[in-house]
Parts: structure tokens; C-alpha cells; sequence
């Protein structure tokens, strides 16, 4: 029975973290844009900085009439949202927030093998809403979206599978056991690998080229209304919760700090967290979209080779240690 | 089989095949989900649908890889085959004409000889694993047989050189795929009446 019980708690903590931690990420890149380019938007509901607005969106969504267009694929179409958001409350379980048995929602032998797979099986959401729409501005942003993770799997595995051959482990929390302070210059190249090939996963900008609004309106996302869309929208956010998470993870040292680890190790993981998150909303703000081509090219003749050379520049060092 | 070598099963405990434990009534069920799923998708007139049936297949034999206990193989097969090789295939779908609804001409004039190759190699991997696994199996409660580790090291101590010669396989393929995509590369001087109908055809779609 103590089991059963632990189990639910944990997964009640990681469903309270998957349904809060993206719309505060979400309010926070609206304030975060507003100051950077100053303008203000709404500032009045709730008082703060229009704090309440976030609310005031949430009961707009669920008030809009829920549109199937009359030439979609129903079921698929209906369905669509789900495969996008639930890979990344999955993957939340197995990330590691402090030290020890009691900080991750479940240790996963193969954690890496299991966040990336799980992750990639999200885009899945954005093919079945492109095809399902019967729109040719959804076709596109499907076709985009699959391009784009075809081009941005391959690093992101190569740059994970660096830090796996570093530890000498796929556990997440094991990767964490091993961290040393020198893997931050070490790794570094990796991590910037991760990182942007990530970014391109979630169609973040700058490399948002299946959601342009300027050319295919809203990408694969263009037919949907009320709560159908507002989940493709929390999705995006949860997928930023999940990169920064994993980021932190894998590169940066999770709950390893400067000073309190063993009390305070998951405020470490938090603020890291945190600071990538917005690094990701700094980032929308100060580039401009890449355009199919650049994108393409960014993948395969940057990264992929910097990926190599940073897994290489891993089992030297590492031949060197033993 | 790779299990078969070096773990040692429990097979000691006699196992009644009519009274089966949660995990055997969990696997058979999957099986038998995922055996519908892949009917489906070689039935259905709709050709997006039968990539997503797949889709779910392809989950369903990873589920079951997990109920086996090779936890390493469950999620390289969502990683490779739902994430990569289902991805690959619904971006070909919607680069032809893949309709909404039924397509009329889904239907192969081969699929009788296709049905004799599928249950011919269905008789034949059945066989063989009821040959080699017959009377093996595999304690639950001791060491995790399948984990990360246990298949690392018995797939780079036992097994190098069929994965070695499988990988050189794999990059003789995707040299093959590269030359053949090269229509018009320079090294092949092809005749005047190939190229041209193949820039038009391009310029067509």
C-alpha cells in the first residue's frame, strides 16, 4: 500500500509541475517581450503587471466553439492535440530535479533513450494535424515540421550520446552522479548542439519556419479553435520546460552547485531551468526567422559535424582519464 | 538469443502454462492488440490511417519488449521506428497526393503472393523462436536481464562482428541510396533522352 501511495504522489508532483511550469514559462515570455521591445499589453487584470491575464486567456480558450472543418479527418484531427502534449508530461517523470531516490518521478534505466524517444514521438501531433486539416497551409506547416525533425534528431542524439559516453551511463540520474564541474567546458560544445537543435525541435524561433505566420499563417495549427489549440500552444511551452530541464541535466549539472547541494540541489536545477527558459524567450525576441534552406543547411553542415567532433573530443579525453 | 546465453533463467520453478501471472495476461493482450493494429494497417483504404496504425504497432512491440524486461530495445524501437521511420514515411504520404478519405486504388493485384511471403515468415520466426525458448523463463524478481548494461556487453562482447558487418551493410546501403538519388551526378555521362524528362518531371510536381 506505502507503494501505491508513493507512486500517485510522485505522479500527482509531476502533473502539478506539468501543468504549472509551462504557463508560468507562458506568462513569463509575454512580460519578458513586452519589456524587451517596450510595450506594455495588458497590465491591468489582477493588478501586478496584469497577472490575471493568463486567466483571462485560459476561460477565453475554453469558451470558444471547439471547429472541425467540414472536410477534415475528424478523428484524426480530434486526436492530434493529445499525441502532441502527452510525450512531454512522459518525459517529465523521468527528469531528476535534486539528489537522490526521492527527487525524479521514476528512474529509467535508459533515461536518455527514453526522453529523446518519447520526445520525438510529439512531432507525430503536428504531422496528424497538418495532414488531418484538409488545408493546404497546414499541408505545408506539416511538411515543414517533418523536414525540421529529420534534419534536428540526428544532432540532438549525437550531442546526448557525448555527455552518455562521458558518464559512462544512459541513466539520467547517474549522469548527474558522475558530473564533475570540468564537463561544463568539456561539454560545452555538445551543449550548444543540444540546445539549438532542441530549440529547432519545438519550432522556437529563430527556427519556427513550420508556424510562419507571415507565409502559412500558423503552420499545421492553422484549423484549430478553443481548447484544441490552446493545448498545441501549451504543448510548445512544456516542450520548453522539458528542453531547459533536460539541458540542465545532461550539460550544465542538474542539481550540482557552488555551495548546498545536498539541501538545496533542486533550487540549483529550478534556476538553471529557469535561466535557459529565458535564454529560449530572449532568443524569439533578437533573431529573425532562418529561412527552409538555412535551416537545413544549419542542421547538416554545422551542427552534425560539430556534434562528431564533440563526441570525438569526448572519447579522447575520456581514453586519456582511464 | 542473446539473453538465452549468458543470463541465467529460472527455470527451475515449474511454470503452469494455464495458470498464467498478471505479466503473461498483460503480454498476450498486447500481442494481440498490436496484431490488430498491423491487420488494420495493411487493410485499411485510407493511407495516412494505416502510418498511424503503424504507428501503433510498432508502440505495441516496444510495450512488449518492455514487458520482457529489455527496457534498452523498448525505447530504441519508439526512437528509431516510431520517431524516425514513421516521421520519414507520413513526410513521403504528404509530399504525394495522400487523400482525406478512402483511396480507391489502394489495393495491390499482389496481395494473395504478399499474404503467402507474410504467413511463410510468420511460420518460420515462430518456429524458430518456439525451438530456441521452449521451456526458458525469465525470473522478474532477480537482476533485470535486459537493462542497458547487460545488452551493451553482451552486444560488444558476443556479437561484434555480426553488428560490425551489419553497420558496414547499413553504410553500403546509404552509399547506394546517395548514388542512386544522383540522377544526373557527372561521373554517369547518361544519355541525352534520360536527363531531360527527368528535369521536367521535376518542374511538373
Amino acid at each position: 500500500m506505502n507503494d501505491v501511495l508513493d507512486v500517485a504522489l510522485r505522479l500527482i508532483v509531476v502533473f502539478v509541475v506539468f501543468l504549472t511550469f509551462p504557463l508560468i514559462v507562458g506568462q513569463t515570455e509575454h512580460k519578458v517581450m513586452a519589456h524587451m521591445q517596450g510595450r506594455l499589453g495588458p497590465m491591468y487584470a489582477g493588478g501586478f503587471h496584469g497577472w490575471a491575464q493568463l486567466v483571462a486567456d485560459g476561460v477565453k480558450f475554453a469558451q470558444k466553439e471547439d471547429v472541425v472543418p467540414a472536410a477534415a479527418d475528424r478523428r484524426v484531427f480530434q486526436l492530434a492535440p493529445a499525441v502532441a502534449l502527452l510525450p512531454y508530461l512522459l518525459v517529465l517523470v523521468a527528469i531528476p530535479i535534486g539528489p537522490g531516490e526521492g527527487a525524479v518521478g521514476q528512474v529509467v534505466d535508459a533515461g536518455i533513450f527514453f526522453v529523446l524517444a518519447v520526445m520525438g514521438v510529439g512531432v507525430l501531433g503536428s504531422l496528424m494535424a497538418g495532414w488531418a486539416s484538409a488545408n493546404k497551409f497546414s499541408l505545408l506547416g506539416g511538411l515543414r515540421t517533418a523536414a525540421q525533425l529529420l534534419a534536428y534528431e540526428l544532432p540532438m542524439l549525437l550531442a546526448a550520446a557525448s555527455v552518455a559516453m562521458a558518464a559512462g551511463t544512459v541513466s539520467l540520474p547517474g549522469i548527474l552522479n558522475a558530473f564533475e564541474w570540468w564537463w561544463l567546458p568539456w561539454q560545452i560544445v555538445g551543449a550548444l548542439v543540444f540546445f539549438v537543435a532542441g530549440l529547432a525541435e519545438l519550432q522556437r524561433p529563430p527556427f519556427d519556419m513550420p508556424v510562419a505566420d507571415s507565409e502559412i499563417i500558423f503552420g499545421a495549427y492553422t484549423e484549430y479553435t478553443g481548447l484544441r489549440f490552446a493545448l498545441f500552444l501549451l504543448a510548445e511551452y512544456a516542450g520548453i520546460v522539458v528542453l531547459c530541464g533536460l539541458t540542465t541535466v545532461l550539460f550544465l549539472g542538474g542539481w550540482h552547485g557552488p555551495f548546498g547541494a545536498d539541501g538545496l540541489g533542486w533550487l540549483w536545477t529550478l534556476l538553471k531551468t529557469a535561466i535557459l527558459a529565458f535564454l529560449v524567450i530572449w532568443l524569439r525576441v533578437s533573431y529573425p526567422r532562418l529561412r527552409e534552406d538555412q535551416l537545413q543547411k544549419l542542421a547538416w553542415t554545422v551542427l552534425v559535424p560539430l556534434a562528431l567532433a564533440q563526441i570525438a573530443l569526448t572519447g579522447i579525453v575520456k581514453v586519456a582519464i582511464n | 538469443m542473446t539473453l538465452a546465453i549468458t543470463a541465467p533463467l529460472a527455470a527451475s520453478a515449474p511454470q503452469g502454462f494455464l495458470s498464467p501471472t498478471g505479466v503473461e495476461i498483460a503480454f498476450v493482450l498486447v500481442g494481440i492488440a498490436t496484431l490488430a493494429a498491423a491487420i488494420v494497417t495493411v487493410t485499411t483504404k485510407q493511407l495516412v490511417h494505416a502510418a498511424l496504425w503503424l504507428v501503433v504497432a510498432l508502440g505495441g512491440l516496444a510495450v512488449e519488449y518492455l514487458l520482457l524486461t529489455a527496457e534498452f530495445i523498448a525505447w530504441v524501437q519508439v526512437l528509431i521506428y516510431v520517431g524516425s521511420v514513421v516521421v520519414l514515411l507520413l513526410f513521403g504520404l504528404m509530399l504525394t497526393k495522400a487523400p482525406i478519405g478512402r483511396s480507391p486504388d489502394a489495393d495491390s493485384g499482389n496481395r494473395w503472393a504478399a499474404l503467402t511471403v507474410a504467413a511463410a515468415s510468420a511460420a518460420a520466426l515462430v518456429w524458430v523462436v518456439v525451438d530456441a525458448f521452449r521451456t526458458q523463463w525469465i525470473d522478474l524478481d532477480g537482476a533485470v536481464q535486459g537493462s542497458t548494461e547487460v545488452t551493451g556487453s553482451i552486444l560488444f562482447r558476443h556479437w561484434v562482428l555480426p553488428f560490425e558487418a551489419l553497420s558496414v551493410l547499413l553504410l553500403a546501403a546509404l552509399v547506394g541510396a546517395i548514388v542512386l538519388s544522383r540522377k544526373n551526378g557527372d561521373s554517369e555521362p547518361a544519355p541525352d533522352g534520360t536527363t531531360q524528362p527527368s528535369t521536367a518531371d521535376k518542374e511538373q510536381r
